[in-house]
């Protein structure tokens, strides 16, 4: 299959200093967080990839780079041409959906702007009629769209934020949390309502969540993130089968289960490292269990394996060794 | 009752909240009755616009007009507080009621460093020195963790992620030591291992000071890893309460019984995610009767005409029919 979106060795740095005067007053350094470190990855056309990891790690800004939000300090973001032959343009779904929507314009204003925009509709009775749909398919009433987005409760604006980004017919959907504020319930409408659209119109995701269950549900294919540099890819099945990465098991070990809810969790997120000074080397190597003196001081290269998985680890054998035993124990 | 009382710190008896709108007025609670006690942790649960942030907004006296409350009484601590004037109001807010907001940036001025807006909360309820209230800020910053706080001090929200402007309100409403927390989805913008952390946060604050929690999340992983008791809430109504190990595992209402079906299992992934048919009901349009009666599965004549109240089933209440003498 070929691939829409293509990432090249992106970059993305942000100034975090102090204002000029300060810092020379209090002799404070200028500060950088490097949210984003050299990474690459593809997105099949059709396909769903999500981005997962820890808070922080950089996932909302890969998002805001390949939406061209932010631009990049390094690197580059390519979409292959979609149908009308153009480069695909990505609609985003924001992962906060109250700074998203326009408090002063009606909800139908709001969601009917993208169809007006790009003429997708002749007539405006016909495009209410298409904001009316919508509001269907998320799960609200055509008459929500006479109200201001301060009358719903949190979930309820994060499915405008949804029918919004649908109303452009978008070919590539970059989605940064976009069923984080939403129960169950509604949860799974919304799901299975994306995977019906890919399967019917051919939708190319890029999905963040910070929920593993939904990643499962919805991806083709896994990057996990760690301060900025994406250390393991895989196939779905592949990654939660066979972690390669010390990170990805952590990762995996850390979900909480709602059939054996006070199970000894292992992970002390008080040491998650910061941005702003990133540990040398490997850098995940303080919280590593199989982390040796190479790690400390040597960036590990991506390698790629035989199942089409790649990962950046010195120690990609102990690990394997490791989740073999772990399987063996459970 | 015979158990020991320990009087509740938050008693929530009867509530109703209305909101006068051009095509007449609707009920956005109704007859809604909770307690917590000392040190407990209280789940609010149920679907999109069950009416879960509004409990939270009218315990507090925040309802955005003109909606008002409209019936029924809260009280904290012994002291009625839904007929207290705003100013009153404000001193109960943030010194004994500390509030974590669904959307973290209405707690969060954008032209203010992080730094600056805890130690400024800090000094108006605490009696503390400058220095002293910038080493507790950064304390909580550390304890939700952010990593590097020293330097994060200094920071503006927008140059934090998503989860770390969470946490940062998180650590604004702990400032005062509050008695009562107010969690509004403190959770879900946050990965697994920081989630723990937090909600291991909250329990110790429970256990070790005798805050008491509700903690308003449509996850149910945290619900039972953190609540004490839960609460469901569907279309402005209570549905069931009780403690979390029989509402999770031994549902009485079948509204209940259908929302942890909906849960994506982590052992499989399937084609289609259960989900309960239909929606909830608009607030204008409540059936009547029982108002999940049109969505139930075992939904009888009576759940049609006849609206269920509350009634105590092992440990906790339901409001269901099934529970109350059969639906006919
Ligand atoms: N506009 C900005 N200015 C400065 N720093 C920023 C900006 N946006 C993000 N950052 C920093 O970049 C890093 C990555 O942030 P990002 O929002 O991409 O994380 P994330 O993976 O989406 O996390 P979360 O799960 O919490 O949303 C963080 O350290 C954050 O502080
Ligand atoms: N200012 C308002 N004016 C009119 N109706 C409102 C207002 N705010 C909320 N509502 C309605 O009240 C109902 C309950 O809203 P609430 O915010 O309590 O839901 P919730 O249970 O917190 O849902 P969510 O999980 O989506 O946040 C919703 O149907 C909402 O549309
Ligand atoms: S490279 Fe070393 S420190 Fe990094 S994950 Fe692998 S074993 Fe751990
Ligand atoms: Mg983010
Ligand atoms: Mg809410």
């Amino acid at each position: 299959m070929s691939d829409a979106l293509t990432v090249n060795d992106l970059t993305c740095n942000f100034d975090v200093s102090a204002p000029w005067l300060n810092r020379v007053l209090e002799r404070k350094p200028r500060q950088f967080v490097r949210a984003v470190d050299d990474i690459s990855f593809t997105v099949p056309m059709g396909g769903c990839l999500s981005l997962v990891g820890e808070s922080g790690c950089g996932k909302s800004t890969v998002a805001r780079l390949v939406t061209g939000l932010y631009r990049a300090s390094e690197g580059e973001v390519r979409f292959a041409p979609g149908r009308s032959g153009e480069p695909l343009s990505a609609q985003m779904i924001f992962q906060d959906p109250f700074a998203s929507l326009n408090p002063r314009w009606r909800v139908k204003n709001i969601i009917a702007e993208p169809l007006r925009e790009l003429k997708l509709r002749n007539s405006d009775a016909e495009v209410m009629e298409r904001v009316g749909e919508l509001l269907r398919i998320v799960g609200l009433a055509p008459s929500d769209g006479s109200k201001f987005p301060h009358e719903f409760s949190g979930g309820q604006r994060q499915r405008i934020s949804i029918a919004r980004a649908l109303a452009g017919e978008p070919e590539f959907l970059v989605c940064d949390e976009p069923t984080s504020a939403l129960d169950v319930s509604v949860q799974a409408q919304i799901l299975n309502l994306m995977r019906k659209l890919q399967d019917e119109m051919g939708l190319t995701y890029l999905f963040i969540s910070h929920d593993m269950s939904v990643v499962r549900h919805m991806s083709d294919r896994i990057a996990v993130m760690y301060l900025g540099r994406i250390v393991e890819e895989a196939d779905t099945e592949t990654l939660f089968a066979n972690p390669r990465h010390p990170y990805t098991r952590l990762l995996l070990e850390t979900i909480p289960d709602i059939a054996e809810p006070k199970r000894h969790r292992s992970i002390t997120a008080s040491e998650v490292p910061s941005p702003l000074n990133p540990p040398s080397g490997c850098t995940f190597h303080p919280r590593c269990p199989l982390a040796d003196g190479r790690c400390k001081s040597e960036r590990p290269a991506m390698r790629n394996f035989a199942d089409g998985s790649r990962a950046a680890c010195h120690r990609v054998e102990e690990a394997a060794v490791a989740t073999a035993k772990a399987i063996q124990a459970a | 009752m015979s158990e020991p009382v320990t009087s509740p710190v938050l008693d929530v008896r009867g509530l109703c909240v209305e909101f006068p709108g051009r095509h007449g007025t609707v009920a956005a609670l109704s007859d809604v009755s909770l307690s917590i006690r000392p040190g407990e942790i209280l789940g609010v649960v149920g679907e999109s616009g069950a009416g879960k942030s509004m409990t939270g907004l009218a315990v507090q006296g925040l309802l955005e007009p003109p909606g008002r409350i409209s019936g029924g009484e809260v009280w904290l601590s012994g002291r009625r507080i839904d007929q207290l004037s705003d100013k009153d109001m404000q001193s109960v807010r943030g010194r004994q009621i500390g509030a974590i907001f669904q959307d973290p940036l209405t707690s969060l001025n954008p032209l203010f460093t992080v730094g600056a807006q805890l130690v400024e909360t800090i000094r108006l309820h605490l009696k503390l020195s400058k220095q002293g209230a910038k080493d507790r800020a950064i304390h909580l910053l550390k304890e939700v963790g952010i990593p590097a706080p020293e330097a994060r001090f200094d920071h503006y929200p927008h140059q934090f992620s998503g989860g770390m402007r969470q946490r940062v309100v998180i650590a604004l409403a702990l400032a005062a030591e509050p008695k009562l927390i107010i969690a509004d989805e403190p959770t879900t913008a946050l990965d697994v291992s920081i989630q723990a952390q937090i909600t291991s946060l909250l329990r110790r604050l429970c256990d070790d000071h005798g805050t008491s929690v509700m903690l308003v999340t449509h996850d149910m992983g945290v619900i039972a890893e953190t609540a004490d008791r839960v609460a469901v809430m569907y279309a402005g109504r209570l549905v069931e309460i009780g403690p979390v190990e029989e509402v999770l595992r031994n549902a009485r209402h079948p509204y209940t019984r259908g929302l942890m079906g909906s849960i994506p299992a982590l052992g499989r992934r399937v084609e289609r995610l259960n989900q309960i048919d239909g929606s909830m009901p608009r607030l204008n349009a409540i059936p009547r009767g029982c108002a999940f009666n049109p969505r139930c599965p075992e939904a009888g004549r009576r759940c049609r005409e006849d609206r269920p109240e509350p009634t105590p089933v092992g440990h906790g209440v339901s409001a269901c029919w099934l529970n109350a003498g059969g639906v006919l």
